[in-house]
Parts: structure tokens; sequence; C-alpha cells
């Protein structure tokens, strides 16, 4: 196989993604390794490399002697074209093996157009695609990540689902498998014995019925297995793995910088936003403990960059201090420091000037919605003087360059909605025209809009998707309304965001349509190269399902769920009561000034959040 | 001016250019060398690679320029850097030279060309034909395709079977002004000798030299 990859990788593009061989790669003796641990990242390995879960569980599965954790990636068009022609499997990239013959294969799984790359990437390896074509116990295929909270659309192709943070998880299933090993087990026992795991969901020993209408009927369980399964977490971040001695990749990759990790979960509660409620409760990590890691980290990797992360970085509480400890280190070091996901409320010129000091990067805000009424019916709690004051320190900082994110088709959102966003670019023009350093070098504000995906396990999760021919009503309708030289709008094809309304959103039956389109040719269904709505449409066509079924309907409230068998640690009554206060244009203070109950705390043991 | 000698073998001959320029700053930093940054707005380290080398040639005589902060003795350079590599690169000698890259004329560069079924007839005969007078092959340029006779730009060329299904040219070949692509020479095999296009080639360049042939460092 050696010689034979050698000849492929001289005719594809960018070879240096499939060889492996980066600093700090884990290679361990074959002969002392009990299981063998193929982590897929179901897409290219430029975008599976720069995501952070994948570092952490390498680290945490590598920790252990007898496991040798390796990496897999989804090969581009050209690569997976010539590996069928030259019979190459699908290969780990540590060891050059075939995945086939590992114990265990899990798949990373963070948003639904990765999901046919799952089942070609199965297929690439010579693996049966559906569970219950795979007899025997190895390998056990699973899946853990974001998208999994709501696991049914792909409960055919896997064996179990890893639901929550994988640190311990991933162990303890890990762990389970070394006893089924030496037991000499079968699959249907070690499935029946994994399914006692906390966190863990074994599609096969549930039962679904359906209503005339369509909608679930019920979901029986078999074999004792739970009928909620509850998410796991990381209750003391500062006691789990810190990624400070990560693979450093050798070409380049999109986020090619050190990613260090503030606190999980989010004070915000937006109500669209599924991250803000399936990773809470909130848990963060002390600023002393990130400065030792991130210079840990920066040391040993030799980055030039490093990035602070969360879903809310301006939120953390103690991030001036932090910054000013870590550009004191950085600054002589000739090293930058990012900050992403800035809120446009608590932008401030010292914060501003920090990041500047090093080098400067982009500006982006994401107030979401054009009017305070819908922002308030989202509780996207930035108010336009708040973003206004933010815009006039930017501009009289020197910036002059600006993106603005918003959504089209947010729950109760009407021309005039649409039209607030056409105001809000014309104030923060005014803005700048009032307060720019330097007015003579022009101003570029670029406006983008997507198409609003209503979520598991939010609020909206009963909310109607609007169709792909309003979306774009509502895009011509803002692009008319906003004609300014200095500003670029442009706007998201609301086709991919209706594939990922259906599939976010979809129930078991949804798995026989993604095999379809995989069937189809569906794969790399992220890049636009490769996504075609058609074939999603014949797809679901030819399984008799109807897509707008599940993107476009307002599902009552009684209505049994599909993810009704996960439990995020947020209960269903809050959301209920979150979407009332939705529809009342009421808003709900951040956790941090009051704790409305949400249920989240009910997963730590010590009961707090943020502390 | 420091130099290093290092090798890019094995799979590292997969980075490009830039790939390796980003690989060696960070092992600098890694070992806890501090490279000398330009001046200016948006200073970036100063490294300077002799002949940027192709995807897919190996080599065991790259040769990159820098400067270091302090005065690390260079000695200590390649123990230190090599344990901050990726798989395939490695450090062979660290100096001080003051001999510049723009003195460089000619490198060594060995392919071996693999013939799945057989070594044609005659082949090594046949290829040294070719490559025995003017060889006119197109040539992909910044502006589209031109016709050069490579001819001039090879210094030397030995031809030998070194396996049953391997046929070895050892060519020594212009480095630059003009540089002669060795992938070239396989152009040129194609278009002269059909039938000897080999089913698989690879190529290693193995030394380089100034215009008296003196080996340059």
């Amino acid at each position: 196989m050696k010689q034979q990859l050698e000849r492929i990788l001289q005719r594809v593009q960018k070879p240096a993604r499939y060889i492996g061989g980066e600093y700090n790669e884990i290679i361990k003796d074959k002969s002392k390794i009990n299981i063998r641990f193929a982590f897929c990242f179901p897409d290219t390995y430029e975008i599976g490399m720069s995501n952070l879960g994948l570092h952490i569980l390498y680290g945490v599965l590598n920790g252990e002697p007898d496991v040798w954790c390796e990496r897999v990636f989804a090969p581009w068009g050209d690569m997976e074209e010539e590996m069928r022609r030259c019979n190459v499997p699908l290969y780990a990239l540590e060891s050059g093996d075939p995945i086939s013959s590992f114990d265990i294969i899990g798949f990373s799984l963070g948003y639904e157009m990765s999901y046919t790359n799952v089942l070609n990437m199965l297929d690439l390896a010579g693996i049966p695609i559906k569970a219950s074509d795979r007899k025997e116990l190895f390998p056990i295929v699973f899946a853990g990540g974001t998208s999994c909270v709501n696991p049914e659309p792909m409960s055919d192709f896997f064996d179990l689902f890893a639901i929550g943070e994988g640190e311990e998880l991933d162990l303890d299933i890990v762990n389970l498998l070394k006893i089924a090993k030496k037991g000499g087990w079968d699959k249907t026992r070690f499935l029946s014995e994994a399914a006692k795991i906390p966190g863990v969901y074994v599609p096969s020993l549930y039962d679904i019925s359906y209503n005339s209408d369509g909608t679930l009927n019920s979901v029986l369980t078999n074999n004792g297995a739970p009928m909620v399964v509850t998410k796991r977490i990381i209750e003391e971040l500062e006691n789990s793995y810190f990624p400070s001695r990560t693979i450093v990749p050798s070409t380049e990759i999109v986020h090619d910088r050190v990613s260090l990790e503030l606190f999980r979960g989010c004070i915000r509660g937006c109500r669209f936003c599924q991250a803000g409620y399936v990773y809470r409760p909130v848990r963060r990590r002390s600023p002393d403990f990130l400065l030792k890691k991130a210079e840990e980290a920066l040391s040993d990797s030799g980055y030039e960059e490093i990035t602070l992360s969360s879903l809310s970085t301006s939120d953390y509480k103690g991030l001036n201090e932090l910054c000013d400890d870590l550009l004191e280190w950085c600054e002589p070091r000739k090293v930058s420091l990012s900050l992403p996901s800035l809120r446009a409320d608590n932008f401030s010129m010292e914060l501003m000037s920090k990041v500047q000091k090093v080098r400067r990067s982009g500006l982006t805000f994401a107030p979401e919605a054009g009017s305070q009424r819908l922002r308030d019916v989202i509780n996207k709690n930035v108010r336009e003087e708040e973003l206004l004051e933010s815009c006039r320190v930017a501009f009289e900082g020197g910036w002059n360059s600006l993106k603005l994110y918003f959504m089209l088709g947010l729950p109760t959102e009407t021309d005039e909605d649409v039209l607030a966003i056409a105001d809000l670019v014309n104030k923060v023009l005014d803005t700048w025209r009032t307060y720019a350093k330097n007015r003579s070098r022009g101003v570029k504000i670029n406006v983008s809009t997507s198409c609003f995906v209503p979520k598991p396990h939010t609020p909206f999760q009963w909310e109607s998707q609007i169709d792909m021919a309003e979306y774009s009503r509502r895009v011509k309708l803002l692009r008319e309304n906003m004609r300014s030289r200095s500003v670029s709008y442009s706007w998201h094809e609301p086709d991919v965001s209706f594939v990922e309304a259906v599939l976010s959103r979809g129930d078991r039956r949804v798995g026989r349509a993604i095999e379809e389109a995989w069937r189809l040719g569906g794969k790399l269904d992220s890049w636009s190269e490769y996504f075609s709505f058609d074939r999603w449409v014949s797809a679901f066509e030819k399984c008799g399902l109807d897509m707008s079924f599940y993107a476009c309907r307002v599902r009552n409230i009684d209505e049994v769920l599909p993810w009704n068998i996960i439990s995020v640690g947020v209960d269903k009554s809050y959301l209920e009561s979150e979407r009332k206060n939705a529809y009342a244009g009421k808003i709900t203070p951040d956790c941090r000034a009051l704790c409305t109950g949400c249920g989240a705390n009910s997963l730590l043991l010590r009961r707090d959040c943020d502390e | 001016m420091s130099r290093l000698l290092m090798r890019k073998t094995g799979n590292a001959k997969y980075l490009s250019h830039l790939d390796l320029m980003r690989t060696m700053q960070r092992a600098f930093v890694r070992a806890g060398l501090e490279i000398k940054h330009t001046q200016g707005f948006n200073p970036h380290p100063y490294m300077s690679f002799a002949l940027p080398l192709s995807v897919g040639i190996e080599s065991l005589c790259e040769l990159m320029d820098f400067e270091l902060d302090d005065a690390t003795e260079l000695e200590r350079i390649p123990c230190t850097l090599n344990q901050k590599l990726p798989a395939g690169l490695h450090i062979v000698s660290a100096y001080r030279s003051e001999n510049k890259f723009k003195n460089i004329k000619w490198l060594d560069i060995f392919c071996e060309l693999y013939y799945d079924d057989e070594v044609p007839e005659n082949a090594v005969t046949r290829l040294q034909n070719i490559f025995s007078k003017s060889v006119v092959v197109e040539k992909r340029t910044k502006r589209g395709t031109a016709q050069i006779d490579i001819f001039p730009l090879i210094g030397s060329l030995r031809i030998n079977r070194t396996a049953e299904k391997v046929v070895a040219i050892d060519a020594r070949i212009s480095a630059q002004d003009p540089s002669l692509n060795p992938g070239l020479l396989i152009t040129a095999i194609n278009k002269y000798e059909q039938s000897l296009t080999p089913d698989f080639t690879k190529m290693e360049r193995r030394e380089i030299y100034d215009a008296d042939l003196k080996v340059f460092r």
C-alpha cells in the first residue's frame, strides 16, 4: 500500500494533508496496544485539525498507555477518486493502517453538512455503513459532538452516541470495550452494557412509532435502556486534560494557532443559539491557570498567534487582566493575540488597543437582528446605543472596516424588522462620518445575512423556518434599501440552511434520505463545490419524505420531538417559558445578573455555575 | 550569514516551500532560538532558502540562511533543532558562510524511473540518445507555454539500470539563471520516446555546486 499511496500522492492537490508525521504526532508500539481508536473527523484535514475537540480527545485517549488514538480525515474529491481507483482503503495518518482493522471508530459530528462524509468515509474504509449490517463487536462505530444532541437522523449508522463532553465519557466507553474484548462479548452484550454508561445513547435499544400525520407517537426502550440520556460534562475544567502539547500541522490549516479555551457554556441565552443552551452550565478557568497553559502551549508549538476561545469571550471575568498578562509574555516574543466573538455591548477602547498592539485584525459584530424589538425577541441583549458606541470607539481608534452579521427569518420578523437592518447600517455610517479619525480613507461596512435555522434544545425548537422564496424576497427587500457605496451586502443562499433545518430536527426516517443522498454522490456538503440542493431534494423524494415537514412546520408544544430522548440539562419547561417570553418581546437577564433557573446547574455537584 | 544544511526526505517531500518556511520558523521558537526579525510594519523572521524545491522531490542538500538574535553557538543548533522538527526534516550542520546563494550554478538530481511491467528494451541507450542532442520541450511559464531547448542546461548525465524494473538517471543540471525543472527530463522522455515513459518517478536532489563545480556550502 505504501508504494500505491506514494504514487497517488504525486497526482493529488495538497498531498501534505494525507501523510501525518507532524510535530507532536503520537506514535506507539502496536505490539503493546490493546485498543486501536480511529478518531474520524468527517471533513478535510484543514477543517478537522482546526477543531479544538480533536486535540483534546487525542490527548486524553493517548494518555492511556494501552490505547492508540489516530486521526482520520475526509479526503478531498481528487484523493478519494484515486484511493477508490487504486484500492487504497481509508487509513489513519499515524500508522498508515486501514481503519477497518481498528477496535473502535469515533466520529466527531459538529454540523449537519458533514453527515454524508461519515457514510463516505465508512465506505472508503470498507466498513458497512449501517450499524445493523455490522454484526461483529469490532469495530464499534460511534459519534460524539454537538450535532448528537439530536442523534436520530444518524442513528441508522452508529452503534452508539456519546452525548456531551468527551473527556471522561470516551474513556468510559473505551474501558468497557477493553472488558468486552477480554471477556469475548458479542456486540449485543456490549451495547446493552454501554447503555448503562451515563451519557451513552444506543439507538438500537429504542423502538419508535409514528402517528398517521408523520409525527412521533412514542419512543419505547427495551433492555432497560434509559428513557432520557443526559449529557456528560466536565465539572472542574482545571482538573481535566488541557491540550498544551498539540500536533502542529506542517501544512496550512484554517485555524493555525493556539486556541486558549477560557470557559464552556455561555451566560447569555440568545434564544436562537443552540450552543448557548447545549453547553450549559458555565464553567470557567482561572486567569492564572490560563496564562500558564498559554505559555506552555506557545513554547511547545512555536505558534506565532494565540486566540482566546469561548462562546462569548468578552464575558470572561478577568479578561482585561488576562490580556495584559498574556501580552506581557507575547509581545517580546512577537506572538500576536486575537479575540474572536466580541459582543457589541462591552467592546472597550482599552481592549481594542490591546489586541491592536501586536497585530490588527478585522472587527466583526453580530447584532443578528436590525430592530430592537426583534433583538428582544431573540434575547440578543444588545442595544442600538451600545452598538453605535462600540462603533464610535472603533472608528475613533482608526478602524475603517467592519463586518455586521444578521439573520433573516427569525420568529415574528416583519418587513419592518428587515428594513431596520438598513437603518442600523445607516446609523453606523453616520457614526463613522462623525467620528472617523481619517475620513479620506473611506469606510467599508460588510453586511451579511443568513437564513435562520431553528435548532433542537432551544426555545425556537418548535418554530418553522421561513421558506426559501420568502428568504429571497427579504434579501431583495434589504438589498434594494441598502444602496450605499460604502456598504457591501452578501447573503448566504437559503438552500443550505433549508437542508440544515431538515437534518437538524429530523427523526430516524431522515437517515434513509441521508443514505440516499450519499448514494447519489453526496459528500463534502459543507463545500459549495460539492453541495447540490437538487441531490438532497431527489433523495428525500425517493424516500417519500417531505423536507418541509421537518424544516417549515410549527410543532405543537406537546409533540413528541425526536430529540426528547436527549437531555442537555436545560428543562423543557424553561424552553417553553423562554419561547413565551420571546413572543412577548420580554428579555431574560444574563445568568450573571440573575439566575433564571434553566436547570443546567443540576449537572454540577456543587450546583453553582460560573464560579 | 548563518546557514543550515538540511535534508528533506521521506514524506517531508510533500511539504511545499511555504510549509517548510513556516515549519522552520516554528521549530526555531520551539527550540528556544530567537531568529532576527525584519524591520518594518509587519516584522517577520528573516530566513531564506536557496533554490526552492518542488513538492514531491526529496533533497539531501537544502540550504537555509538565517540570523540569530544572540550569539548561540552554531554547533549546538542541529542537535537542538532536530528534536523539534516533523518527520523527514533533518539538520545536518549549521555554520557561517559568506558564499552567496547567487553563486550556485549546478545541482545533481537523481531520478529513478519505475516500469511496472518491465524495463523497455535498450532503455539505457535510448534514454542516452534522447539527451545527446538538442531536446526541445514545452515549458509552462507565467505567460502560457514556451518551447525551450534543455540540452544546454544539462551538464552531464549518467543512466544506469539499478534494479529489475528501475532505471536511474544521474543528472547534473543548471540550478539557476536559468534553472532546469527536473520534471522536464521526464517530459522530454515522454515526447521523444513515449514507450520509455515510466509508470512512476522518484527524484532526489543530491548536491549543489558553484560555477567551478565546487560543492557549494
